[in-house]
């Protein structure tokens, strides 16, 4: 004898807390049928040990007291985003998503569409019975019009809530899905497909060949308010005039397999890390630098900080390189803050600068009261200085952008402000390395290091020439 | 030699069962029947009425409960009939 | 080797070199350039990307990537992690791992993108439904946003929970040395209770709910057992110049940087005060704080005094709670502390 039995389930649902070999659900309910197609399917195809459920918010919420494969209980709606990590980390598990309608249709409408669009490699089952089963027959998105629920008492009106989703015709929108079918499990027939179905979708995991969604057309003989036998009734002759069933894409013969994954590559490799330490500044003393670098966005105002500060990191101080961020820099005011010291930094912030690098007109207005008595100000010659000037600051101007355009390189009124802070020996940082971490920051692009040098050296001879240095005049 | 064929039939667990009719109704050769005996949950289980079981096995996938209602077939025949 | 990155680079750099398996990103101002650099380094050195669609299906995400027992992570801002929060909790409830970094902004609502440290009650509180709470480490530099993330991993899996490193928007934008990590490490062996779709893995179930209300309790109780033996065993923080000091502050993240440069301000004056640097918020290091009650206290802090309430709930808690106090400095709204307030603040204590 032969015996037409359930497999891949256990034989007793301890994990309910009890005994019992029955489920949960309701009499007549249809996902009792689906999980049996689904257990049987995953035995016949020799995927139970690879096969991963995510348990949905929702009737199906306790799946896992039955189906015996890996199980996960996902919040509600979001299954599709948690198979899509399962799946992308564990690429030879099969990953299935077990949804019902208000969880796959209403509050995990996007996260539904979005892993579908994505062509996650998952199969989705959706149950559809038209209604919340488990909170108390509620309006779902897939409720029919008229059809009367605890929040529809009147039946559901367009007009207020809206008309029904077809999931399975939202789904074919999308052009990664693989399969996409609706089915039902309403009479012998219709399950024979489901049967067949859902099958077909496992076999295309089992494949890697994509995503695959199953619609489900299932009776809820609790919310349907009748017999279990009306309520397949109810299915067939009222939910499939809705949800036609049937075979909406099958690109299973033409779907590329999915590629096995990419090795780790090494990481000191990727870094090229080899080994070496920073040089450390031995001083005699502390000491700490303040820098400001201000301007308008697009004139290199980040980038001079940066290569200041990364000279300062060849020499062996500590380092913190602070720039103005979010809408702001895109299109208005820049700044960044460098401070360098031999020791520890507290705030890489920078109130009062003890040298402040001014490039446009908005920057003078906003930045130069703040330069530290004693400190110094670079400034554009294109800035107008204000009337009343900062006590005891060292204000000088060298016309950075006019330089930068004489040298056909209008972009590098930057370089040209780094010359004015070599020459008058703005940073405590010595002239070669200032050079170098120039040359370094156009490592990517090293067709500009020569012109970059030819502003840089323009300026300081422009300098020179108007005894322009380090002492004060 | 063993018996090559037994005549198919519904295993039923009555415990299993709550009586939701579908397979009832889906019988093709209106063999099954609600009891009028209860089970320990206080339901009327599915039984069998003894005859007409072609074991077709659309009870079983009528059926919502994992362990109601099983359908035992003959093995089948090896080619040339029985010895 | 040194690397001058960002914060925000920071992280990721520590997180591959724990051996994170996936980053799953959505953006947002300050935290984006996580996002941006996990894009490039994690398909590049052969590990998961995924762009998802919002905070909340990142946060899934990661719970499914934790189910899967592997080491995965996403970076956010405030916005974005209030999205995050059912996911933390049913995670938490699972016991399962995760790291999360959150790059403060200010707020509430909308907010603008600079830094604010006003997610402290959201993060280290728990903040999302149910009685549970995270690991949660407070960089204070960028070479900490990689070694405290490297650090989340470590304890996220040591004590399956999920671990939040709680940084702001200063410090996810600033650039500074990072060295990199000597060692890299590799997924773990997570087979005894993840789910992978193996054969060994088939029987586990990771699950949070307990419809019997004396087994939802078991679970509470449990959950608390092992946030209590985290605090026992796993407390750190620095203490700069305290021994000696009649006023300490105290301050995590950005704002500790403005509370350490007061600190050897006012030294250089003669004046004693330290700073009371906690690095793990949860647990709260209590056994470094307990010495320092009985000096005169400040937090510093970029909220409206979030920190400021849990010092006090702590210190009353071993009664130890002073008669003045914790004093409060602070700023909000994407304001940094100015220094001289600070200053201002010791110096009228003494």
């Amino acid at each position: 004898m032969a015996t037409l039995e359930t497999k891949g389930m256990f034989d007793v649902f301890t994990r309910s807390g009890s005994e019992n070999r029955i489920t949960h659900y309701c009499a007549g309910c249809g996902h009792g049928i689906i999980h049996k197609l689904l257990s049987e399917a995953y035995v016949d195809l020799g995927l139970q040990d690879r096969t991963v459920i995510v348990n949905p918010i929702g009737c199906a919420v306790f799946g896992y007291y039955y189906w015996d494969v890996g199980g996960v209980s996902a919040g509600h709606g979001q299954a599709p985003s948690m198979a899509t990590a399962i799946s992308r980390l564990k690429d030879k598990a099969v990953v299935i998503s077990y949804q019902g309608d208000g969880d796959l249709a209403a509050i995990g409408l996007g996260h539904t569409l979005q892993a579908a669009a994505r062509g996650e490699h998952m199969a989705v089952f959706f149950v559809n019975n038209s209604i919340y089963g488990m909170t108390g027959g509620q309006m779902a998105p897939t409720t029919l019009i008229g059809q009367k629920t605890t929040t529809s008492p009147f039946g559901r009106n367009p007009a207020t809530d809206g008309m029904p989703l077809h999931m399975a015709e939202l789904i074919n929108q999308l052009d990664l899905p693989v399969y996409i079918e609706r089915v039902s499990v309403a009479d012998t027939k219709r399950i024979m497909k489901a049967r067949q179905a859902i099958r077909k979708a496992l076999e295309i995991q089992r494949d890697r060949k994509g995503y695959t969604f199953v619609e489900i057309l299932s009776p809820c003989p609790t919310s349907m308010r009748g017999t279990p036998l009306d309520a397949a009734n109810f299915v067939i002759e009222k939910l499939e005039k809705e949800y036609p069933l049937g075979c909406l894409r099958d690109r299973t013969a033409e779907a590329e397999v999915r590629p096995e994954p990419a090795t780790w590559v090494n990481l000191a490799k990727f870094f090229g890390d080899d080994g070496s330490e920073d040089p450390k500044c031995e001083a005699a003393e502390d000491k700490e630098r303040r820098f400001k670098f201000t301007g308008f966005g697009g004139q290199g105002i980040l980038s001079l900080g940066l290569v200041v500060a990364d000279a300062a990191r060849a020499m062996g101080l500590e380092t913190t390189w602070l720039p103005s961020y979010g809408p702001e820099q895109r299109g208005g005011d820049a700044a960044c803050t460098v401070v360098t010291s031999t020791r520890t930094i507290g705030a890489p912030a920078v109130e009062n600068p003890e040298m402040l690098v001014v490039m446009n007109q908005a920057a003078c207005a906003k930045h130069l009261k703040t330069v530290k008595p004693g400190g110094l100000a670079l400034v554009d010659s294109t800035v107008v200085l204000p009337a009343e000037l900062p006590k005891d600051v060292r204000i000088v101007q060298i016309p950075a952008i006019e330089i930068a355009m004489a040298n056909g390189v209008p972009k590098a009124a930057n370089v040209a402000i780094l010359g004015g802070l070599i020459a008058l020996d703005a940073l405590s940082i010595p002239a070669h390395l200032l050079i170098e971490a120039l040359e370094r920051s156009f490592a990517k692009k090293p067709a500009l290091i020569e012109t970059n040098r030819k502003v840089l050296q323009a300026a300081m001879d422009y300098c020179r020439h108007h005894g322009l240095t380090g002492e004060l005049p | 030699m063993e018996k090559q064929f037994d005549l198919p039939y519904p295993r039923i667990e009555a415990d299993s069962c709550k009586s939701c009719e579908r397979c009832v109704a889906a019988c093709p050769k209106g063999c099954l029947e609600i009891s009028e005996t209860y089970n320990r949950f206080g339901v009327k289980a599915v039984a069998y009425k003894g005859s007409g079981c072609i074991g077709c096995g659309i009870c079983f996938y009528n059926c919502p409960e994992p362990y109601a209602i099983h359908v035992e077939k003959p093995d089948v025949a090896p080619k040339g009939g029985a010895q | 080797m040194t690397k001058f990155v960002k914060g925000n680079e920071a992280v990721v750099i520590g997180a591959l070199y724990a051996g994170a398996e996936g980053y799953f990103g959505y953006p947002i101002t300050p935290a984006s350039e996580v996002a941006h650099k996990a894009a490039e380094y994690f398909p590049a050195t052969g590990r998961i990307f995924v762009q998802g669609e919002s905070e909340d299906a990142v946060a899934y995400m990661l719970y499914g990537a934790a189910a899967a027992g592997c080491k995965a992570l996403t970076a956010t801002s405030g916005p974005g992690f209030s999205l995050m929060q059912e996911a933390i909790s049913y995670m938490a409830a699972t016991d399962i791992p995760t790291v999360i970094v959150d790059v403060m902004r200010a707020g509430p609502g909308l907010g603008n993108v600079y830094p604010e440290q006003a997610d402290y009650n959201q993060v280290v509180k728990g903040g999302g439904h149910g009685s549970y709470r995270c690991i949660v480490l407070a960089p204070g530099n960028v070479q900490e946003m990689c070694d405290l993330t490297m650090l989340a991993f470590e304890k996220a899996f040591e004590y399956r929970t999920p671990a939040i490193v709680l940084s702001d928007g200063q410090l996810g934008q600033m650039m500074e040395p990072l060295r990199l990590p000597k060692a890299e490490m590799g997924p773990i062996d997570t087979t005894a209770w993840a789910t992978q779709g193996t054969a060994e893995t088939r029987r586990n179930l990771l699950t949070s709910i307990y419809l019997d209300a004396p087994a939802q309790e078991r679970m509470n109780v449990k959950l608390q057992r092992k946030y209590a033996k985290m605090d026992k065993a796993f407390q750190m923080a620095e203490c700069y110049l305290c021994d000696d000091a009649d006023v300490v502050l105290m301050a995590y993240g950005s704002s500790s940087r403005n509370a350490r440069t007061v600190v050897d301000t006012l030294r250089a004056e003669g004046v004693k005060v330290g700073l009371f640097r906690p690095i793990t918020l949860s647990p709260f290091p209590i056994d470094a704080l307990r010495p320092l009650a009985k000096k005169r206290l400040f937090t510093v802090e970029m909220s409206a005094g979030q920190f400021r309430d849990d010092v006090v709930l702590h210190l009353a808690r071993e009664g130890l709670l002073p008669a003045e106090g914790v004093g409060l400095i602070n700023r909000m709204g994407g304001m940094l502390i100015p220094v001289q307030d600070i200053i201002r603040a010791v110096k009228g204590a003494l």
